[in-house]
């Protein structure tokens, strides 16, 4: 199993094996094997010493994945929290950023339901 | 190129032109254009930006440029749900 960049890369088609560096999906992936001119058919175990380092310099010099994305990512989000913004607000509060509804839903962001005593059931409400 | 770029940032003119003319000076300036994007112009500024009810006080920083007055000055106010012991010892 080769390691790319930290960790990853299962024994599949490379354009797939890619996609499990967090960061590179489908679209980049299938980039990536197009400008290092590498058969996105190969099998991954199939690369060369050469090949894994030079996709592994070309990735970190071109794209921003794994702990560096995960940083900017939690970056931007603290920067939302520090100027109080509505939207910080909402990443502080644990609840949808996008104007979803939170009356009923949300359960991604609010975690698992928190029954309130006497509170009217969905069939009581009509 | 989306249309909402195209069409380029949203600033109240008549709030634009107080600004600039304050100069060095740095009272707030209260203000209902919550629509408003925040040009890097406003850094320093303060604004005291109506919520529907009140005037919320914000002080623009570097960090706020590009997003609009109006999401500093929240328009709504939940102090959580009533608890059902306090309910009752207000007697209600």
């Amino acid at each position: 199993m080769p390691r790319l960049i930290g960790v990853d890369i299962p024994n599949k088609r490379l354009e797939f094996a890619l996609t499990y560096i967090f960061g590179i999906g489908r679209s980049t992936s299938a980039k990536i094997c197009a400008s290092l001119n590498l058969d996105r058919g190969m099998k991954a175990n199939d690369l060369t010493e050469e090949q894994l380092t030079n996709l592994a310099t070309y990735i970190q010099k071109t794209y921003a994945v794994e702990g560096q994305l995960r940083r900017t990512i939690a970056g931007n989000i603290s920067r939302l929290r520090d100027i109080a913004c509505y939207r910080g607000l909402r990443h502080r509060r644990g609840l949808p950023v996008r104007g979803q509804r939170t009356r009923t839903n949300a359960r991604t962001r609010k975690g698992p339901k928190k029954t309130v005593a006497g509170k009217k059931s969905v069939k009581g409400m009509k | 190129m989306g249309r909402s770029i195209k069409k380029g940032p949203y600033v109240d003119t008549r709030l634009a032109m107080r600004v600039e003319t304050m100069e060095g000076k740095r009272t707030p300036l209260k203000t209902w254009a919550r629509r408003s994007t925040i040009p890097p112009d406003f850094i320093g500024h303060t604004f005291l930006v109506h919520n529907g009810k009140q005037h919320v006080r914000v002080s623009v920083t570097e960090d706020m440029v590009g997003h609009k007055l109006g999401e500093f000055a929240p328009t709504r106010n939940f102090r959580g749900h009533t608890n059902k012991k306090e309910t009752q010892k207000k007697g209600r």
